[in-house]
């Protein structure tokens, strides 16, 4: 492809995106739909802008799943994922192996050989990993039982293809044809097959220890270097790295990145990951959509409509029925049950490699496999439109017994109350101070050393640009009350005190300012809680300045407090008027406030010496009257 | 109807058991102003000119607070010191609070027989009180008999839900203008009946 193709092609893809994907939403179709829209009208069947061999698009859009596990193995901790096994191992398996066992028996009862209707039950029983865990991320069910427990089958199904591949050359019931050559050939090829299991195993190991013990330091390092754009091509890297290398002994890339993920769930890097690679993942999907959508053939469709729709709405009836009755026995509540059936009642992406591997390796004829290939298609398609129709028809009826039950679950998360924005010398101080009183506190620093010194410290504590919607929400600040905004550079602060105000308006946030003027621009922006760093101490200077001078401690104390409070009551006062006349103080104007300030300082703190232990009056008026009875 | 002014004094009121059952009470009784002095001056540094205003905008003072070494907790001494000025609350110019009502609030961990000649305080609550109503008496207000809540250290929880009960009780006798006639009773407990009249 020459540049100009590819930028034409690149072009109509991300036009058809950009045009079908708004549309789509603001119906209420959900943004996959618009995809697979974007993709039949840009596809041969009604523009015929792109060409029906978009495989190469193909595989590139695949890489958006593989990118799409990594990001979700980065929300999983391993602890959450143990705690999954039992619904991974139950229901993922069950779902399997019913689904096969049932279409590979209604394929062998329509006549196909046993060893097609095994491969036929085996492929069609997996789901979409693409569709569905966008789906419920867009509809933010991922928290909830149903969303997990999608998760979890889905999570099988993509395990369970690499068992598969290796099981179907087994199957073969057909000469074989010379397509073969088009597979590419691994590493392991050659190798015995127990020497093929030890290099995988072996590269398991390795992702789990180079994330460990690798990963991390170097993304500290590349953090070190403040190159946003290093760290994400960091990112890319590791993520692409993977995929070669799992690609390379024979395993599923998406697994590889999934166990990365997983990795480095606890590390402190795993938000700015998560921000860095969600764009890329976004766009790889949606690609992936598109190029579903624009390989629906539909000139074969034309021709056996009815033959297409019955296998289409057979299959899906069929894996609807097994994941139901799954639901049902994984206590899933009525509505969330039906969510689940039509939510995986698709047939995923996988389908297309096995269906392709099948082919080459003689287990299913051609015509078989376009047929199915369109199936597995329409079925994608049909999908989101199954979702519409839960949400609408049933979801309505269904959903009020259990509207109560969903919120309960959202509050699993436990976050602290306080954040801290910037940890260095003015935020540490807060932080200790907070913390010497076990008041919990999530940090937000972008200084990878002392994030590192931070976490080994057993402090909760995030790497990244706090003014950043994400990470603020990664930080809980939905639920927290206060933020205690420390960063270094004015200019940040304000930005993230825009953030705040826009994302979370009930969040309490005191505010550091350099200085007066930093104070009135704080000010402006509706902030409350103002905190001048040189003031406090500035004034200590001073006690201790009049103590050396003679004054009595308490007296010097006194005055200072009495001054800190006339000097916030005037900051005040003349950021009213500056508010007023929007002007920027300049050099000249500095001065002259400087002088204001100067004068009624002398004016008011010389009168207000507390009366009450003056004795002066008394002592007047002891000497004015004889009726000293009248004294304390 | 009078408005009471309730100068509250409690160095740690997260530690207290008594004063924060007592003040509850206070939210239901919309004519006390609460008044919080270590809450308001952790730095005891005494707003004068706010707190004379709010004395003028009230007709009774009181001080609540827990009887430490038989006085109160040293910001009331601090808030006398500072806000009571000669010439503005005392001395012949300073008449500004004349004609108002003072009393104190106090809880004692001793119950009421040891505040006695011959129990082992020696003294009753009204002779260690003998600063607070000459200080009162000065500044030309009448000084009222107090409430006391004793033997706290000792206090069932129901007895507890008693004296809350009748401590609200004399809040909205004083906030109705139901001050008590008898200005030398030893406590305004005494004057207080379960039905809520005053006896004499």
């Amino acid at each position: 492809m020459d540049q100009q193709t590819f930028l034409t092609q690149a072009m109509i893809f991300l036009a058809a995106a950009v045009i079908m994907v708004p549309i789509a939403k603001r119906l209420g179709l959900g943004s996959v739909l618009g995809y697979l829209l974007a993709g039949i009208i840009i596809g041969p069947a009604v523009l015929g802008l792109i060409h029906n061999d978009s495989g190469d698009i193909m595989h590139a859009a695949e890489f958006g799943v593989v990118m799409m596990l990594f990001l979700i193995g980065l929300e999983l901790e391993p602890a959450l994922l143990w705690r999954l096994r039992k619904s991974i191992i139950g229901l993922g398996g069950l779902q399997v192996l019913l689904s096969a066992v049932i279409i590979a028996g209604i394929s062998f009862g329509l006549g196909l050989p046993w060893q097609q209707a095994v491969a036929l039950g085996l492929i069609l029983s997996l789901s979409s990993t693409a569709i569905v865990l966008q789906t419920l991320q867009e509809k933010g069910l991922m928290q909830q039982p149903v969303g997990r427990h999608s998760f979890s089958v889905l999570l099988f199904q993509d395990i369970a293809v690499i068992p598969m591949l290796a099981l179907f050359p087994l199957l073969q019931n057909l000469p074989l044809g010379d397509a073969t050559g088009d597979e590419h050939s691994t590493l392991v090829d050659g190798l015995p097959a127990w020497l093929q299991t030890l290099v995988v195993l072996g590269s398991v190991a390795l992702i789990i220890g180079a994330g460990r013990f690798v990963v991390r330091p170097l993304l500290r390092l590349v953090a070190k270097t403040r190159q946003r754009e290093v760290f994400t091509a960091t990112a890319l890297l590791l993520v692409i790295g993977i995929a070669v290398l799992m690609m390379q002994v024979g395993l599923s890339p998406a697994l590889g990145t999934f166990l990365a993920g997983v990795v480095l769930a606890n590390s402190e890097y795993r938000h700015e990951l998560e921000s860095d690679l969600e764009p890329f993942k976004g766009l790889l999907l949606g690609l992936f959509f598109i190029a579903v959508g624009a390989s629906i053939n539909f000139t074969l469709v034309a021709a056996q409509p009815l033959i297409i729709g019955g296998l289409v709405l057979g299959v899906m009836a069929a894996k609807a029925v097994v994941l139901y009755l799954l639901g049902r026995s994984a206590k899933l509540s009525l509505n969330d049950r039906f969510l689940f059936a039509f939510g995986l009642s698709q047939v995923g992406e996988f389908a297309f490699v096995l269906l392709t591997f099948t082919n080459q390796h003689g287990i299913l004829p051609q015509e078989l496999t376009s047929l199915m290939v369109a199936v597995v298609a329409l079925s994608m398609a049909l999908t989101p439109l199954a979702l519409l129709v839960h949400e609408h028809l049933l979801a309505k009826r269904l959903q009020p017994a259990n509207a109560s039950a969903r919120q309960q679950d959202d509050a699993i998360d436990e976050h602290n109350q306080v954040i801290i924005a910037g940890f260095g010398h003015f935020g540490n101080t807060v932080g200790r101070f907070l913390r010497a009183h076990k008041i919990g506190l999530t940090i937000l620093d972008n200084d990878a050393d002392r994030v590192e010194l931070l976490r080994r410290m057993g402090f909760k504590v995030y790497y990244g640009d706090a003014s950043r919607h994400e990470l603020l929400a990664a930080a809980g600040a939905e639920s927290a009350k206060l933020i205690i905004i420390c960063l270094e550079p004015s200019e940040k602060r304000l930005e993230l005190i825009e953030t705040i105000k826009k994302h979370f308006p009930n969040l309490r946030m005191l505010v550091r300012a350099s200085n007066r003027y930093d104070a009135y621009d704080l000010m402006n922006a509706g902030m409350l809680h103002i905190y001048r760093e040189t003031m406090d101490t500035s004034l200590r200077v001073g006690v201790d300045a009049m103590r050396f001078l003679g004054f009595r401690a308490y007296t010097a104390q006194r005055a200072a407090s009495l001054f800190f409070k006339k000097d916030e009551a005037n900051l005040r006062k003349l950021s009213a008027i500056r508010d007023e006349e929007e002007y920027i103080l300049s050099a000249r104007e500095k001065i002259e406030e400087l002088e204001k300030l100067l004068q009624t300082d002398m004016v008011q703190n010389m009168q207000d010496i507390e009366r009450g232990w003056d004795e002066e009056s008394l002592i007047d008026a002891a000497h004015r009257a004889s009726d000293a009875t009248v004294q304390p | 109807m009078p408005r009471l002014l309730l100068l509250f004094a409690h160095p740690a009121l997260e530690k207290s058991r008594i004063h924060k059952r007592l003040i509850r009470e206070l939210k239901s009784i919309p004519q006390v102003t609460f008044h919080d002095l270590y809450e308001a001056y952790p730095d005891f540094n005494i707003d004068i000119a706010t707190e004379q205003q709010l004395l003028l905008s009230h007709d009774i003072i009181a001080f609540q607070h827990p009887f430490y070494w038989y006085s109160a907790p040293a910001i009331i001494k601090q808030w006398m010191d500072l806000v009571l000025e000669h010439g503005w609350a005392y001395g012949s110019e300073g008449r500004m609070l004349e004609g108002k009502k003072a009393l104190n609030i106090i809880s004692s961990g001793g119950p009421r027989h040891v505040y006695a000649p011959e129990g082992r305080n020696r003294f009753t609550y009204r002779q260690f009180l003998a600063p607070f109503e000459q200080s009162v008496r000065l500044c030309k207000m009448d000084y009222l008999p107090p409430f006391v809540v004793p033997g706290t250290h000792r206090m069932e929880q129901q007895d507890l839900e008693t004296f809350a009960a009748l401590y609200r009780q004399a809040l909205i006798l004083l906030t109705a203008g139901n001050a008590p006639t008898d200005p030398g009773a030893e406590l305004l407990n005494d004057q207080l009946t379960s039905s809520g009249i005053l006896t004499h």
